[in-house]
């Protein structure tokens, strides 16, 4: 009797996690995993996204065809140059948030509540961001607009500009970056070690070579994962390129995200093998950082 | 503590620091200001070319005109019924995930625990045309619980993390002692570590309710229209036809940006608990 109520209770918790995990794992792996799967297939046919009066699917194999004209496409040429200045210049984001994460960093009357103003771009809808930005771009009377002219004697209008809109727009984006790092590194700068920078003052640091020297290396947790969400920001860059310019003018501040979207479901037709291709492209970039992700987040597992 | 507190500085540079302050959050927030203020001026001076001198009065005009002649009511109403089933779903299936990977050594666990977090990060266009294939087959799209499925999907890999770490960092004796007791698997989980959970249930749930209130790509391509659209979605389409109206796209704005701002306000320890994973305790 002991023994079989034994051997239940083992059968039981080798079942329950597999359980507990179903409802979720069944819905991740329908919306998320199977899907991955399934436009990596479809960007090896050349489809517009409707099926034939049976229910079949009318797409038309196609081999590499998607990748060899993404060769050729200078609108794709173009995205991929974009997301390279977006991957670079989000960068700036950490620098950026350290800076006012460390002149925020005090103790006086009131600093919580700088703390959270300083916060608010990140809470705010990129789509609301990108609205202040064109606003404040606005040729004719946008502030960015009469600042140049008052400097330069003619205003820039830096949207409608192609060899400048890209550079607008990633500005408009990092405005909210900064505010998330910024938080990351307070929570950080708030957890350094205090006797550690008391030891070091007495040692003599102090200014930049107590910051690189002494509290950049605690910082480093904080540091690793704003890495992980600026990157993945930049690579993301849909909302405000949507909403500022539509990838214009003449697609010139298009990146891979939004070009996909135009390609699949924009004026361009339906052309659904092809967008599959170019999120394909997107998917590996993105790859390549989500596996240094997960190869970090396993050695600290077993370091555990 | 980094930088040196102000207070051991001459009294001097403590003044220059309280004046630094304001100046510096004004000219941060100078997108925002200059947005809420326009939000609030009349046309007229628009239209006369008075984007930043004194307002000839305060319009609050431009917030009934947004309210009574255009459904953006509708497309909060819209977006609430996409966010909020999907914060119940996402914390609801991420705390039974989380509680599987933290709690039983089973072979697979590791390998399952990355895949959420990788699917995590993954571009969402690489899901797009299967995704909005699907929901048309299944006759979803255009309805918010064709929005909130996904969302709920997508959402689970963050929640899995957060949650899976939360639990991991909970005394496992609490769990052991109840196992001696014969206390089932189940009950384990309902009774002993669900009652912990609260700080880290209040702390997804207003993240996910601030991301969700804030996409504009999946409201995109699963929505159109006014019947279901969320206000993001809204939002860019009226600005479509305001054309240069900035009193009222300003409005509009400040509208759709109100409720995370608000939920942020009220529950902001939980919010930055959240955001920094708990990498950075």
């Amino acid at each position: 009797m002991a023994m079989a109520s034994k051997a239940g209770r083992w059968n039981q918790r080798r079942l329950a996690p597999w359980l507990f995990l179903a409802p979720g794992l069944f819905m991740f792996g329908v919306y998320v995993l199977w899907p991955i799967v399934q436009s990596i297939s479809l960007s090896f046919y050349d489809w517009d996204g409707l099926y034939n009066r049976d229910g079949e699917f009318t797409g038309r194999f196609v081999g590499m065809g998607n990748y060899a004209e993404l060769m050729r496409d200078p609108a794709f040429e173009t995205s991929l140059w974009n997301n390279l200045k977006w991957l670079v210049l989000y960068m700036l984001a950490l620098p950026i948030g350290l800076f006012i994460a460390i002149f925020l960093n005090q103790t006086v009357t009131g600093i919580r509540l700088y703390k959270s103003l300083f916060f608010f771009p990140f809470v705010i809808s990129q789509v609301v961001v990108g609205l202040m930005f064109s606003w404040f771009y606005a040729p004719n009377f946008g502030l960015f607009y009469l600042l140049t002219e008052s400097i330069f004697g003619r205003g820039t209008a830096i949207l409608a500009d192609p060899e400048l809109v890209t550079y607008g727009i990633i500005a408009a984006g990092l405005w909210p970056q900064i505010a998330y790092v910024m938080i990351l590194y307070l929570t950080g700068l708030n957890n350094v070690a205090p006797d550690q920078i008391e030891a070091a003052r007495l040692d003599g640091a102090k200014g930049w070579r107590m910051l690189w020297y002494v509290v950049l290396p605690q910082l480093r947790p904080a540091t690793f994962i704003a890495v992980i969400v600026t990157v993945i920001g930049a690579l993301r860059s849909f909302d405000l390129v949507s909403i500022m310019t539509n990838g214009g003018p003449f697609g010139s501040s298009r990146v891979l995200s939004y070009y996909m979207f135009e390609m699949a479901l924009g004026e361009y037709g339906f052309r659904m093998g092809y967008g599959a291709a170019i999120a394909v492209v997107l998917f590996l970039i993105m790859m390549v950082f989500i596996s240094g992700f997960i190869w970090k987040m396993w050695r600290d597992e077993r370091e555990r | 503590m980094f930088p040196r507190p102000i207070q051991q500085f001459s009294a001097p540079a403590q003044w220059l620091y309280t004046i630094a302050l304001p100046i510096a959050l004004v000219i941060w927030l100078f997108p925002l200001l200059g947005v809420a203020l326009t939000s609030l001026r009349p046309a007229s001076d628009l239209a006369q070319g008075n984007y930043f001198g004194m307002p000839s009065g305060i319009a609050w005009e431009n917030y009934v005109f947004i309210f009574t002649q255009t459904p953006i009511g509708k497309y909060m109403v819209n977006s609430l019924w996409v966010t909020i089933p999907t914060v119940i779903g996402a914390v609801s299936l991420s705390l039974m995930t989380g509680f599987a990977l933290a709690v039983y050594g089973f072979r697979a666990n590791i390998l399952v625990f990355f895949m959420f977090v990788a699917g995590n990060f993954v571009p969402f266009q690489i899901l797009m045309v299967p995704v909005r294939d699907m929901t048309l087959q299944l006759g979803m799209y255009n309805t918010w619980y064709g929005l909130a499925l996904f969302h709920i999907a997508f959402q689970t890999g963050f929640c899995t993390l957060f949650m899976r770490n939360f639990i991991k960092a909970l005394p496992y004796e609490l769990i052991e002692a109840a196992r001696v007791e014969g206390v089932t698997e189940w009950r384990i989980f309902w009774y002993i570590v669900l009652p912990l959970m609260r700080p880290a249930i209040a702390a997804l749930s207003v993240l996910v309710f601030t991301f969700i209130w804030n996409d504009f790509f999946w409201a995109t391509v699963l929505t159109q229209g006014v019947d279901s659209q969320p206000i993001t979605a809204g939002l860019s389409s009226l600005n479509g036809q305001w054309i240069a109206q900035w009193h009222l796209v300003s409005a509009g704005s400040i509208l759709a940006a109100l409720p995370p701002v608000a939920m942020f306000f009220l529950m902001q320890k939980h919010f930055i608990a959240g955001l920094t994973l708990g990498a950075v305790k």
